[in-house]
């Protein structure tokens, strides 16, 4: 069942639905390997935004400021979307991708292993 | 089998009742930690008025064990001339 | 002839049981409507058993003793500027956490046990529920009076309860009482009364209590061993009711083990914070985060499931992911926290040398592997001018609420990412527990009040983070921030009569 409660029609409140981001709809953005972030984060995204924008404007918020940030090769780095191996198009939308709302993306760089190659 | 165990504030009170749970249960084991005193024993440990009173040497309400337990495992037995603690496996 | 006086089981009966009666005119189940929906079975409320018979006059005088004494000490210490007899000012963080995160929840509870303790059926039980709940009231009041005297010359105790309802790190606890409070009065008694305040209670106590005592703080100490023996009562009624419903009826143990499973998870997530203040947040260490739950838990626990095998009840499986997550929990946590101390109303620091020699010590497979360096990075990016605090939001767990830092025990430089879609809508968690926990009751957890969400949809004073602060009412380099350079610090060499 969905929950133990008095009404059987009893319904949540899905506070996090997509409409209630003006627009927007939520990515998160993980780097594995690179602890030195606690967590992957929450970005408000447009869903027309091109990934090539998310590389160019996103991804230096979201990791530069890690001392390996720099020697990202864009064309090289993996990709792991909602737990699936991902092959990103640089010039498609986020929606057009199937990057949905909530969805969480991770970079995958196997050669910079992290500071001091513990994975931080 | 389990050990029971039952902690007090270390004070002036709690001495005459420590004493007492030392003199009606052969067994138990007593660690002096700071700010505690400590009580173990096998399977139960119980706490007689009349033992306490002896020791403290006045008339010992076996519920004033409130004002200087800190805690305790086990199930409890509670009546007017005792306060017992054990576990039943 | 003296008159016969009554022993204290007859009085205790006679002056609680007895006042009961059975209803000539009014159906029962209107009286106590919430009985039946967790699908709990009880035949005979009669064989509930008083833990403690402490009538209402004997409650008040010993209580009102306690209280005596108690306060006789919190103004010996206010008078002598005990603060000062702390081993250092960083110390006091602890306590900044403890009254922002604990001291709530102890009114959470008192709210919960008093409506439990109307809710059920059984006399013997609402009674019991009453003093509980009449002594949790006591625990935050008595908790607020400890820390008074400490918000007189430190930042970050005077907005206490409006930030229980505001910060990221504090919809944690929130959350967890929440979850008791809107479940019906036999999970809520399963989950704070046995989960928490029996189970666990040692580990959220003792380590701040014992904290305290190392670290010259009088007032908490005593705050504590006061508290402690309300908490024997607790105990005991805590093991009653899952004594009670086992015995009542075998449909309830599937129920009764499933609420067991999710709660000490949930406890256990809990203590998360209780890790990071052991191992990082007091001068003079008590022991490691690791020893506390070996024993306390491993240890302690043994006896109390083996109690409880003879009715069918299991220890949960991840016990197992516990036992390896605790050579990382702490570690992980301060790590989170210190790159969120801008948001956040307590300080937080790099360990020095002698301290990360102590956690290599204490954690010789763990922490000069996958911890140590951090706090290498960390230095040298605060000799740099450029102390970390990290841009962005965290993703939380919809469960527990904790930002997403736990890794998986087979490869702890893997972050935990676990996930369920539920009516087209995608949901995250940090480990299997909190997704099985949001799996059985999916139309509760959509509910949460994630606070990155909620900053995000601009419910938490608009965008941007100085409105956020506002929100939270957090003064920029008051109580945030590295604890080097604040006023706390500050005053502390003042006081001290050092540079």
């Amino acid at each position: 069942m969905t929950i133990r409660a008095l009404r059987d029609d009893y319904h949540g409140e899905f506070k996090d639905s997509l409409e209630k981001f003006g627009g927007l709809q939520l990515l998160y953005l993980g780097w594995d390997k690179h602890q030195m972030f606690c967590s992957s984060r929450a970005f408000p995204l447009p869903p027309e935004m091109r990934f090539q924008e998310l590389l160019d404007n996103v991804m230096p918020e979201a990791f530069g400021q890690h001392p390996e940030f720099t020697q990202i090769n864009w064309n090289k780095a993996q990709w792991i979307l909602d737990n699936s191996a991902f092959q990103p198009d640089h010039s498609k939308t986020l929606t057009e991708m199937g990057i949905g709302h909530k969805s969480l993306l991770r970079l995958v760089t196997p050669e910079l292993t992290g500071y001091k190659g513990a994975g931080i | 089998m389990s050990r029971v165990q039952i902690a007090f504030q270390d004070n002036d009170e709690s001495r005459y009742i420590v004493a007492a749970i030392k003199q009606d249960n052969a067994t138990a084991v007593v660690h002096y930690e700071p700010a505690m005193i400590r009580v173990e024993n096998e399977g139960s440990l119980i706490i007689k008025r009349d033992t306490v009173s002896e020791q403290i040497g006045m008339e010992w309400d076996v519920q004033a064990l409130h004002i200087n337990l800190i805690t305790l495992t086990g199930h409890i037995d509670e009546d007017d001339d005792y306060f017992k603690i054990m576990w039943n496996n | 002839m003296s008159p016969k006086k009554l022993n204290l089981k007859d009085k205790y009966k006679l002056l609680t049981r007895d006042l009961d009666w059975e209803f000539s005119y009014e159906d029962r189940k209107e009286a106590f409507p919430y009985e039946e929906f967790e699908g709990i079975k009880i035949t005979d409320w009669d064989k509930w058993e008083d833990p403690f018979r402490l009538t209402m006059e004997s409650y008040w005088k010993y209580q009102a003793e306690k209280e005596k004494k108690l306060y006789a000490i919190y103004d010996a210490f206010a008078q002598n500027n005990g603060q000062t007899n702390v081993t250092d000012a960083r110390y006091v963080n602890a306590l900044k956490l403890f009254l922002t995160g604990v001291s709530p929840g102890e009114h959470a509870a008192h709210l919960g046990f008093a409506f439990t303790g109307r809710q059920m059926g059984g006399i013997g039980a609402r009674v019991a529920a009453q003093m509980q709940s009449i002594d949790e009231l006591r625990h935050i009041q008595t908790q607020i009076h400890a820390m008074s005297h400490y918000n007189k010359f430190f930042d970050g105790f005077d907005e206490f309860n409006h930030m229980h309802d505001r910060l990221w790190y504090l919809s944690v606890p929130k959350s967890f009482f929440e979850d008791a409070r809107t479940a019906g009065p036999f999970e809520f008694m399963i989950a704070i009364g046995f989960s928490f305040e029996y189970v666990l209670t040692n580990l959220l106590f003792v380590p701040f209590m014992s904290g305290a005592a190392y670290n010259g703080d009088m007032a908490t100490v005593t705050f504590g061993f006061s508290a402690q023996s309300d908490e024997a009562r607790h105990m005991t009624l805590g093991l009653e009711i899952i004594k009670f419903l086992l015995e009542q009826h075998e449909d309830n143990l599937p129920i009764v083990q499933k609420w067991l499973d999710k709660w000490l998870w949930r406890g256990y997530r809990l203590l998360t914070l209780v890790a990071m203040m052991m191992d990082y947040m007091l001068p003079q260490k008590v022991m490691s985060w690791q020893e506390a739950w070996e024993l306390y838990f491993e240890d302690a626990a043994g006896a109390l499931f083996k109690d409880l095998e003879r009715y069918g009840i299991k220890m949960p499986d991840y016990t197992d992911t516990i036992k390896q997550e605790k050579e990382h929990l702490s570690h992980q946590a301060w790590w989170i926290f210190y790159q969120y101390t801008h948001a956040a109303a307590f300080h937080t620091w790099t360990p020095s040398a002698e301290e990360m020699d102590w956690l290599s010590e204490k954690y010789p497979d763990t922490f000069d592997k996958y911890y140590r360096p951090r706090w290498e990075l960390a230095a040298e990016m605060e000799a740099k001018g450029e102390r970390f605090y990290t841009t962005g939001l965290p993703q939380l767990c919809q469960t527990c609420q904790i930002p997403m830092a736990f890794t998986e025990m087979s490869d702890p430089t893997q972050v935990s990412y676990r996930e369920s879609i539920y009516n087209d809508e995608r949901f995250h968690f940090c480990s299997d527990p909190c997704k099985s926990i949001f799996d059985n009751e999916p139309e509760k957890y959509v509910n949460a009040w994630l606070p990155v969400h909620q900053i995000l949809q601009g419910n938490c004073g608009g965008g941007g983070l100085d409105k956020v602060m506002e929100y939270y009412h957090l003064d920029d380099g008051v109580a945030n921030l590295d604890f080097e350079g604040s006023p706390d610090a500050e005053r502390w060499k003042d006081w001290k009569g050092v540079a």
